[in-house]
């Protein structure tokens, strides 16, 4: 290979020759829209989330608590058992502290998405953000609440939750 | 000496026009349990490799394969998605276990086609994007052209493929996984909408939501498990071009060869052989056109033989006893998994109503829709045939 | 366990790693595809059945791509089949097709694997959205770079790694690049200024990581009779392996790749390792960004869990270490185009162990090695072993 051969394919090409127009483009915007059912587990959690209440479900077999909810235990394959109401609070796994939003765009103030360890729950955890605190002060560990909208502005969503905050304070 | 692959257990939901009660995890698990249990296994201990048949577009979600694996007991093991038909996982499946690297696989593919808000919308994104698209055609199209060529070129008749969703949606009503089960008659289907000329509204089969998985298992395997294992006796998958520019539009030279390489596997049978065959019929004209590119009648011949009900349940080639998939519903990516579960079904003699007499042996064959021309078909044969 | 047929790589190509091609995907399907053909004198006549590995649509902007892609991959009226397991197919798709050739239905197969990411507009990151939980994540609206974030900063944080020991990968990979023909990142720089570039979320920063390509990359395979006709050198697939966790990323410790050890073990087993550390000569394990290396030599065994930042910091694993890591330079160094990234791994694997690496050629006899890819929401292991 590499010492016999001299020419790679692949020509490159700089986002000035695009705007230049010394390539030809064809544009397309996709069409792509889905309603999707949130189910069973989804559909109660979600619901319950306008509630202002987080649930989980419980397997039997293996005890553990789950959150996000399903209605089968991955881990044994069966149909888990009972739903449970859980604490709205919980701890730190895992954050980071980010400059970029969804679409790479720069933001100066950090967003601080974390894994939080929902309490009650087999260290089952849930993404959202943290909020209300000092990038600087946010620490593995930390317990954290959630801060919910308030009952009207709640649409039974992952955002009725605006974010989870430092308990304490 | 090779190792041969059965098909050990199978599980399907009941196929709807809508499931927004459940989601695609939720059906999905349902089809699972009803195979393992089927299959006798438990896929915590006995399933070995999962493979999935996904196309992200279809779900709405990119890198689909992440969420396959908690739902059908694959959380932790070796899981794999084929963008293709179900038909192709199981050719995966199958080779994953010929060359005697697993003993046990389990194939997943499902349909969630009820939450797509526009079916043409996704569609016409598979559509070559520098020549094609900027028509801003309706993606039917492309079926539109294809029935146009292969009518006149075969000189079957407009009202032959009429004949085709009278028999398949009548032979639902026997079926009661099929969505779309209707007394139709073939005058009703001639005279409904046009949507693209020669193709009427009522010639394209309706979307339906399901999910299906086939347990397979080497044959050393098989016996431990099962007294009644279905036998993959022959396979083939083949792509012609994706340039509808470059097209042979008339005939289905994809189905041809994947039929020939999996006659040629299957000790070289033929298609007399075959008892039973559950083929593409997501468009009327389809079904002929599978029908003589795959040699089970002689070019222009296939109409005529449904007419006089040569391809009924009683006739001499049955074909899509089950209602196919316009008596079933269309299910996308599941579409030859599905009629891979009703074929085994068959040849256990568990079909209930719509059992069709003697099958022994059957092929299942599989079309990617608009605007591949690939597929893929397979031959099944039951214990001691 | 049985395995029937012994299959060898006996042919590789690749086309150059860069942040926007011109060619189409077809194009760079068809050049990585040519390449690998011309390399070991066949034509796509011999080539009984190809595979296709290419990840996520949405960056292509076409829906079913695999069926876009035939033409450009050489399978016209051939069986042909698109895998797909998110980051981890460019190592799946040769595991792919293996499996057509050990089970004795094909003697000879074409993997290629294609990703042509700058086709989506404004920026391809964009599209990663997508891949999050339609329901729970997508309406946080996440970054793609958040879930590398919070599984780096987990490992730091359980191992107490500081962030040079990591990015001292960075600037090993971007320098072992500067040896490949194909690279798009190759440069010199210093642990310094990785530290101090820009912050994207961190502990992420900008020279932590590979950012989006256009690529394509093809090996040809082939049965034992067949490959010992083809070529004197065959480089034999010994081992594979794959596995996928749980979808509930969020219910998992981050700080370990418990799937890449299940698949690190499975393809092991195949090859008859015991003691991977001894006998596996070099490694080329996936490396988007920095730390992953270091995640993935842990996963694969080839040291103690928080052990391999140590031996990154301490040298052993540069090209004339004692466990040369990403002698490619690797996605750091070369790029990323998903699917072609891996492949190229394999292509790597086959050059360094028939001693046609150039530059890049690790000193010494290396004759067993292993290459890994990773992917979907930390959930992927792909492993396949080759020996010369």
């Amino acid at each position: 290979m590499s010492v016999k051969i001299k020419e790679y394919a692949g020509t490159p090409l700089r986002e000035e020759d695009l705007k230049q127009g010394k390539v030809l483009l064809v544009d397309y915007w996709p069409k792509a829209n889905y309603i999707w059912s949130a189910g069973t587990a989804i559909g109660r959690y979600l619901a319950e989330l306008k509630n202002g209440r987080i649930v989980g479900r419980q397997c039997n077999k293996c005890g553990r608590i789950v959150v996000p909810p399903r209605m089968f235990c991955e881990s044994c394959f069966r149909p888990n058992d009972r739903w449970v109401i859980l604490k709205d609070t919980g701890v730190i796994n895992t954050f980071s502290l980010s400059h970029i939003t969804a679409d790479a765009t720069r933001i100066k103030e950090p967003l601080i998405p974390a894994v939080i360890q929902i309490d009650g729950t087999t260290d089952a955890g849930i993404l959202h953000l943290v909020g209300e605190t000092d990038p600087e002060d946010v620490r593995f560990g930390m317990k954290v609440q959630a801060l919910w909208k308030p009952p009207k502005e709640r649409t039974g969503s992952i955002t009725d939750i605006k974010y989870f905050r430092p308990i304490g304070r | 000496m090779t190792i041969r692959v059965a098909v050990i257990g199978v599980g399907m939901t009941q196929l709807r026009s809508v499931t927004p009660d459940l989601s695609y995890k939720e059906i999905m698990f349902e089809a699972a349990v009803k195979a393992y249990n089927d299959a006798g296994v438990d896929p915590r201990k006995d399933v070995q490799s999962f493979v999935c048949s996904s196309e992200d577009f279809w779900e709405g979600t990119s890198i689909f394969d992440e969420y396959v694996p908690d739902q059908i007991g694959g959380s932790l093991k070796p899981v794999c998605t084929i963008s293709g038909d179900g038909l192709y996982s199981l050719a995966t499946a199958y080779m994953q276990i010929s060359s005697g690297l697993v003993d046990v696989a389990a194939v997943e593919a499902h349909s969630k086609a009820s939450e797509m808000v526009s079916i043409r919308n996704i569609m016409s994104l598979a559509l070559d994007p520098i020549y094609v698209r900027p028509l801003t055609a309706d993606p039917y199209f492309v079926a539109g052209l294809e029935m146009a060529r292969y009518l006149h070129d075969s000189g079957n008749t407009r009202e032959q493929c009429a004949k085709v969703v009278e028999k398949n949606r009548r032979n639902a009503l026997r079926n009661p996984y099929a969505a779309y089960p209707s007394k139709t008659t073939a005058q009703e289907v001639s005279k409904s909408e046009v949507v693209c000329y020669p193709l009427g509204k009522m010639d394209i089969s309706e979307p339906a939501d399901g999910a299906a998985v086939v347990v397979l298992a080497s044959e050393k395997s098989a016996k431990e498990f099962c007294g009644d294992p279905v036998w993959l006796v022959g396979l083939g998958w083949c792509s012609d071009t994706p340039c509808l520019e470059a097209r042979e539009w008339g005939d289905a030279v994809y189905a041809k060869i994947a039929a020939e390489k999996a006659f040629k596997m299957a000790e070289n049978a033929r298609p007399k052989d075959v008892d039973l065959l559950e083929i593409d019929d997501s468009f009327s004209y389809k079904e002929l056109q599978h029908l003589e590119a795959m040699g089970f009648c002689k070019k222009g011949e296939a109409g005529a033989l449904t007419e006089k009900g040569g391809t009924a349940p009683d006739g001499e080639i049955p074909v899509n006893a089950s209602g196919g998939s316009l008596g079933m519903g269309y299910t996308f990516e599941m579409a030859g998994l599905q009629r891979l579960c009703e074929m085994v079904l068959q040849l256990r003699g568990q079909a209930g109503e719509h059992q069709v007499k003697n099958v022994r042996t059957g092929l299942v064959q599989c079309w990617r829709g608009i605007p591949t021309a690939s597929g893929a078909a397979m031959i099944l044969a039951s214990e001691g045939s | 366990m049985i395995t029937k047929k012994r299959v060898a790589v006996v042919g590789a190509g690749m086309t150059k790693f860069m942040r926007r091609a011109q060619e189409t995907g077809k194009e760079l399907a068809y050049e990585a595809a040519r390449m690998a053909l011309d390399s070991c004198g066949l034509g796509i006549e011999d080539i009984e059945c190809v595979t296709m590995g290419s990840a996520p649509d949405a960056f292509d902007g076409v829906h079913m791509k695999g069926e876009y892609l035939i033409d450009g991959a050489g399978a016209w009226r051939k069986p042909y089949m698109r895998n797909y397991v998110g980051g981890g197919t460019g190592v799946f798709a040769p595991i792919h097709g293996w499996q057509h050739i050990a089970s004795g239905l094909f003697d000879t197969c074409l993997v290629v694997c294609e990703e042509k990411m700058s086709s989506c507009r404004p920026h391809p990151q964009a599209a990663f959205l997508t891949i999050f939980d339609n329901l729970t994540e997508r309406p946080l609206g996440p970054n793609l770079v958040w879930i590398f974030a919070l599984e780096m900063h987990r490992y730091m944080h359980v191992h107490k790694i500081p962030k040079e020991k990591i990015a001292v990968v960075s600037v090993k990979n971007k320098r072992n690049a500067m040896d490949h023909p194909c690279a798009q990142l190759a440069q010199k720089i210093t642990v310094d200024d990785v530290l101090n570039s820009e912050i994207l979320a961190w502990p992420v920063q900008r020279l932590d990581i590979s950012p989006t390509s256009d690529g394509a990359a093809a090996i040809v395979l082939a049965s034992e009779d067949v490959a010992r006709k083809i070529t004197d050198s065959p480089v034999w697939i010994d081992g594979v392996g794959w596995n996928l966790d749980t979808a509930y990323w969020t219910n998992r410790d981050l700080y370990y790749p418990q799937y890449v050890e299940n698949a690190a073990r499975m393809a092991y087993e195949m090859a008859g390792i015991k003691n991977p550390r001894e006998e596996i000569d070099f490694a080329e394990p996936y490396d988007p960004f920095d730390y992953k290396e270091l995640h993935h030599m842990e996963g694969l065994m080839l040291c103690k869990k928080g052990e391999a930042p140590n031996l990154a910091w301490e040298g052993v694993t540069q090209r004339d270490g004692k466990l040369p890591i990403c002698p490619s330079g690797g996605l750091l160094g070369v790029g990323n185009p998903i699917a072609a990234a891996g492949l190229m791994k394999i292509c790597e694997l086959f050059w360094q162990l028939r001693r046609e690496a150039g530059k890049r050629q690790v000193p010494g006899d290396p004759r067993t090695a292993v290459a890994q890819a990773w992917g979907d929401l930390m959930q992927v292991g792909t492993v396949v072993v080759m020996r010369a």
